[in-house]
């Protein structure tokens, strides 16, 4: 087919890559967002949702913050941002143009699948474990940092995961608004009929999504320790085995 | 209205003029219904046929998955992978194929449909339980008569469940299809964006989440008809 043929030539002109409002320059930009909206989200719901989850309260709305979450459009968000006087900064620092308003509307996206598991993996963490720590005389506190903190945090990770990848998805968007980011290409190639780009911008996008999936399942790895592992092979009880990850939260950058 | 008395506009200008740009505007609601209704009607449109596109493509896979455990990661492998790539990435994906017209929003939320309904079908058949299905079997009901009338509607509230969660991601996700003209009311948030057009734009994304609410509740409604016993037992 012609287009991709194109597009194959697009993404392997030199030019296109570099320099400013280059591919780079735009797939740092998004990067960027992305990281800095995901850890702005981790900072506000982790504590939260894993204090919640170790008081055992709050469940109905954890859970359901993600549903809510589901049925607003991040491009409507984003475009009301945009539109409204506040926050009235057009610029705001390396963030470039649209810059707050696609910082918040990102934040706000990834918090639903990171309290949502966090609140659930503190949770679950099985009640006679929770009880052996209470015998054994933990305070609260000590429970939480000893024993519920040190099971849940696969899962939690997995949160942190799912939403890292989730929102360098929805990042794209920001250029429906003519913020900053990789989307710019999608949408310049669609709005000049050059269609070669608009796919090529697409495939980089795609592409770094999937590395970005790859990091952060090798992250995951990093953050199950081994010794519990090991210990579970051999039929350790404290495994909390049966838990299942509900992974698929949500679509990319509704 | 007021053309023919200045002043009048001048007292009142109307709330979606250039100098108020009000965001609740009545006015706007009613000059402009006709576009607003299509735009929703548009939204609506794409969203059920995307929907239904990924049951009937879910359906199968979903069976296959079951009878074959070997493929069954795999397919749910492929469905999740989907998922990864961003939606603004996946239309123009599917330009060179379908080129710029409502197939390819359809076909490209189907797709990401695909990975919550594929899980929630498997995830519904498995929930039922095996000595059902053997006193199905030992009463002499054959494979499809099985399906249909044992194995589906024990399935049914796992599977609605699923459903909800895609139709109402479905709904949000319509918006991105402004980018290849087919949005429906994202058409009118894109537009609102670029005219800065607050009326526009806020009336657009309230109806998009009032549409999302509604289907909802839809399905909830349309589960409660088909699985009359499930009501007393979970009360």
């Amino acid at each position: 087919m012609n287009v991709l043929a194109d597009t194959w030539t697009y993404l392997t002109t030199a030019a296109h890559w570099q320099g400013d409002g280059g591919m780079l320059q735009l797939m740092l930009q998004q990067l960027l967002l992305s990281i800095t909206a995901l850890a702005a989200a981790a900072a506000i719901g982790l504590p939260v949702a894993m204090w919640l989850g170790h008081l055992g309260r709050g469940g109905f709305l954890a859970i359901n913050i993600s549903n809510v979450g589901r049925a607003v459009p991040t491009f409507a968000l984003l475009a009301l941002l945009v539109t409204a006087d506040h926050p009235g900064v057009t610029t705001f620092g390396p963030y470039g143009r649209a810059g707050v308003a696609t910082l918040i509307a990102l934040t706000l996206f990834a918090l639903p699948p990171i309290i949502t598991n966090a609140y659930v993996a503190v949770r679950e963490v099985p009640a006679d474990v929770r009880q052996a720590a209470d015998g054994m005389g933990m305070t609260g506190a000590q429970r939480f940092r000893r024993v519920e903190l040190p099971l849940a945090l696969p899962l939690v990770v997995s949160g942190v995961r799912l939403a890292l990848v989730q929102v360098w998805a929805t990042a794209t968007i920001a250029a429906l608004v003519a913020g900053p980011g990789l989307g710019r290409v999608i949408t310049d190639g669609f709005y000049r009929s050059n269609y070669p780009k608009g796919i090529a911008g697409a495939v980089v996008v795609a592409l770094v999504a999937l590395v970005l999936e790859l990091l952060a399942a090798l992250g995951q790895r990093l953050a199950d320790p081994p010794p519990r592992r090991t210990r579970s092979a051999r039929g350790g009880a404290m495994s909390g085995s049966g838990r299942r990850v509900n992974e698929a939260a949500e679509p990319l950058g509704s | 209205m007021t053309l023919l008395v200045p002043t009048a506009v001048a007292a009142d200008p109307s709330c979606y003029s250039r100098l108020t740009n009000e965001w609740v505007c009545g006015q706007y609601l009613r000059d402009r219904q006709s576009e607003i209704v299509d735009a929703t009607t548009q939204h609506l449109e794409i969203t059920v046929a995307a929907v239904l596109l990924g049951v009937a493509i879910a359906f199968p896979m979903a069976l296959v998955a079951r009878r074959l455990p070997r493929l069954s990661s795999w397919i749910l492998g492929v469905s999740t992978g989907i998922y990864t790539i961003p939606s603004l990435a996946l239309f123009p994906l599917l330009v060179p194929f379908t080129g710029i017209t409502a197939t390819t929003v359809v076909i490209g939320l189907a797709l990401y449909a695909l990975t919550v309904l594929v899980r929630s079908m498997l995830e519904g058949l498995r929930s039922v339980p095996d000595d059902v299905r053997e006193s199905a079997i030992g009463l002499g009901y054959g494979p499809t008569r099985l399906l249909v009338k044992v194995e589906l509607p024990l399935a049914l509230p796992v599977i609605m469940a699923g459903l909800r969660v895609a139709t109402v991601s479905t709904v949000a996700l319509t918006t991105v299809g402004s980018l290849v003209a087919y949005g429906g009311l994202g058409n009118l948030i894109k537009d609102g964006v670029l005219t800065n057009f607050r009326a526009e734009l806020l009336t657009a994304s309230v109806l998009c989440v009032a549409l999302a609410v509604l289907l909802d509740v839809v399905i909830v409604v349309a589960q409660r008809l088909m699985t009359p016993w499930t009501r007393g037992v979970r009360a």
